[in-house]
């Protein structure tokens, strides 16, 4: 187990901008025989390396199933998910997941949140804790490394998450709904911090999303998804120039052409799934139907 | 980077979040006297003391004053408490004995090894039931068909198994905290959320890892509840064990007051058993309380998971 953490660990340092993964003809089937329920059919998309790619799509689409393969907790039914041409098999240091829900250890404090990974390698090294400081000012955390995470805000807990990822500079960061269930405003202020981080590190990076505006503002591409059984429906790329603020995007006409776009997209997408009796797919068109009105 | 002034906008909106200067060179005694005056200045100590006057109001009205019918031959309040206070009791025990605290040291350290052999026990096994699927198919099911066995039942085979009147008590008081601890310690692994452990292995933790650094700790809530039932349950396992055999300790001192009808010890038995119970009980909530401060402050900022 060491040796292989130490070979993946030592590929890390390998490329600064991150690895590449490749994702080809996956397929993934929950139960079999009459109970199969296809959740990803035939789905391949690339993750260039040090590109940040969101992936968007009605909720309850698979995208979650797919991060899961991604990160190896699940294996796809069939098709390749390869890491840098290595077939990725199972959890590794070189793909780390920010998840849903805070996953932060309520019971250390910010500081030894930050240090796990290190120290489950045996790296609590000067050179490391330093980085951890470093880490712990990037995000803001500096007068809050002794306290737990029951003692954060939601925002800040999201923030002591990056740094306990980024800490093991992993060649792929993966981000599931990362900002999800914070409120407006520190939503709006975690994109923009969060935009800073990633034009400050460049690294190989995935972020799943539901909302269009966070999509475009973050990514340099998009990959908008089909219903359940999901599949890549469109690729948009995003040529916006970085740093970006997010009154440049609002104002951007090619942004606005960009979300027009998506948003037809999703909707027909959400149409489908609301044909067959999607409760999230029925909200999702509310939603879009006021934000219409609204412009 | 630029000094961000959106996270100094993201940390000011958090009300309780203190940043560590705040709260940095407040001692534990300080802390423990304040939440004593917070205690007192809350209605929760005026509102204990109307509970126990209510309830031993109702306990002399009913044998001294109404003397309701079958209540006639139960000892009353100023009895028992006249008992328990004389320098000279009419049943020979009370504060003033030696033997009274005899009998209370004898049940403690019986009530102890118990609970000790049933802890060092029952959390190791409570953790791999929980951690191991197929351990729990092997031992579960032998487990469950054990646990709603009676302490009382296993009078009999406890005598015969082991030599002398100390061991049996102690087997007896042993199992019944021993069932309470191990299931509660599994329950607290299974209730672990699947997000920490895939994090720990996403972040490049082997199993033991996983194991010291998210099962253990992460169940640990559940096996101080636990602990707490343990000991709780381990006082009444107690009595009946004393009951049966032995010469000293607080079940037998309420089981010979009975055959001998000297009523107020029995009664003075009970609230002695009553009071050391509850003292042990605080003494493990306190450990807990003390070695779990993340879970106790989680609590105290009213816990918004």
């Amino acid at each position: 187990m060491n040796i292989q953490q130490m070979a993946q660990s030592s590929q890390v340092i390998s490329s600064p901008l991150g690895s590449q993964i490749s994702v080809t003809n996956v397929s993934k089937i929950y139960g079999a025989g009459d109970f199969a329920k296809e959740v990803v059919r035939d789905c391949s998309f690339t993750l260039d390396r040090g590109k940040l790619t969101v992936m968007i799509g009605p909720s309850g689409c698979g995208k979650s199933t797919l991060i899961r393969m991604l990160a190896g907790f699940e294996r796809p039914s069939s098709g390749a998910i390869t890491l840098d041409g290595k077939a990725v098999s199972r959890p590794g240091l070189d793909r780390l997941v920010v998840f849903q829900e805070s996953a932060l250890f309520p019971w250390m404090s910010t500081y030894d949140n930050i240090m796990f990974g290190p120290r489950a390698r045996g790296e609590d090294t000067p050179e490391m804790r330093a980085y951890a400081e470093e880490l712990l000012h990037k995000v803001g955390l500096d007068g809050f490394r002794k306290k737990y995470p029951a003692q954060l805000s939601g925002g800040m807990q999201r923030r002591a998450e990056l740094a306990r990822s980024m800490i093991n500079k992993p060649a792929v960061m993966i981000l599931d709904e990362p900002f999800r269930g914070l409120d407006a405003m520190t939503k709006k202020l975690m994109q923009e911090y969060y935009s800073n981080l990633y034009e400050e590190f460049r690294r190989t990076t995935f972020f799943v999303t539901t909302d269009i505006d966070e999509a475009i503002y973050l990514a340099d591409r998009i990959l908008i998804m089909t219903n359940i059984p999901t599949q890549v429906r469109a690729v948009i790329n995003v040529d916006l120039p970085r740093p970006r603020h997010v009154e440049d995007i609002t104002e951007n006409d090619d942004a606005n052409a960009i979300k027009m776009r998506a948003l037809s997209l999703l909707h027909e997408e959400a149409m489908k799934s609301f044909a067959r009796g999607s409760k999230a797919a029925a909200d999702f068109v509310d939603a879009y139907a006021k934000r219409i009105n609204k412009e | 980077m630029t000094e961000a002034s959106p996270l100094r906008a993201l940390n000011r909106d958090v009300s309780l979040g203190l940043a560590d200067d705040a709260v940095r060179g407040i001692s534990p005694l300080a802390l423990a006297i304040h939440r004593f005056l917070l205690w007192l200045r809350s209605p929760r100590p005026y509102l204990m003391i109307v509970g126990f006057t209510l309830f031993i109001g109702f306990w002399y009205l009913a044998v001294e004053v109404w003397k309701l019918p079958r209540f006639s031959e139960m000892p009353g309040p100023t009895e028992v408490v006249r008992e328990w206070f004389s320098r000279n009791p009419t049943y020979g025990l009370s504060v003033f004995t030696p033997e009274y605290y005899l009998h209370i040291w004898v049940s403690t350290r019986r009530v102890a090894i118990a609970f000790f052999l049933a802890t060092a026990i029952g959390v190791p096994l409570g953790l791999f039931l929980g951690w191991s699927e197929r351990f729990k198919q092997y031992v579960f099911p032998v487990f469950e068909l054990l646990r709603p066995v009676p302490p009382l039942a296993w009078v009999p085979l406890a005598i015969v198994m082991f030599k002398g009147s100390e061991t049996p008590i102690i087997f007896l008081t042993f199992l019944a905290s021993f069932y309470a601890t191990a299931l509660n310690t599994m329950l607290g692994v299974e209730s672990i959320d699947v997000s920490y452990t895939r994090a720990a292995s996403c972040l490049g933790a082997t199993r033991w890892q996983v194991f010291r650094h998210v099962i253990v700790p992460g169940a640990m809530p559940f096996i101080f509840t636990g602990l707490q039932i343990s000991v709780g349950v381990a006082w009444f396992s107690l009595v009946a064990g004393e009951m049966v055999s032995g010469q000293y300790g607080l079940g037998y001192v309420i089981n010979t007051s009975y055959t001998m009808v000297r009523y107020p010890t029995i009664v003075i038995g009970m609230i002695t058993l009553g009071i050391v119970g509850y003292v042990t009980s605080a003494a493990v909530r306190f450990v807990g309380d003390h070695l779990m401060q993340w879970r106790t402050r989680e609590l105290a900022l009213g816990g918004d998971r």
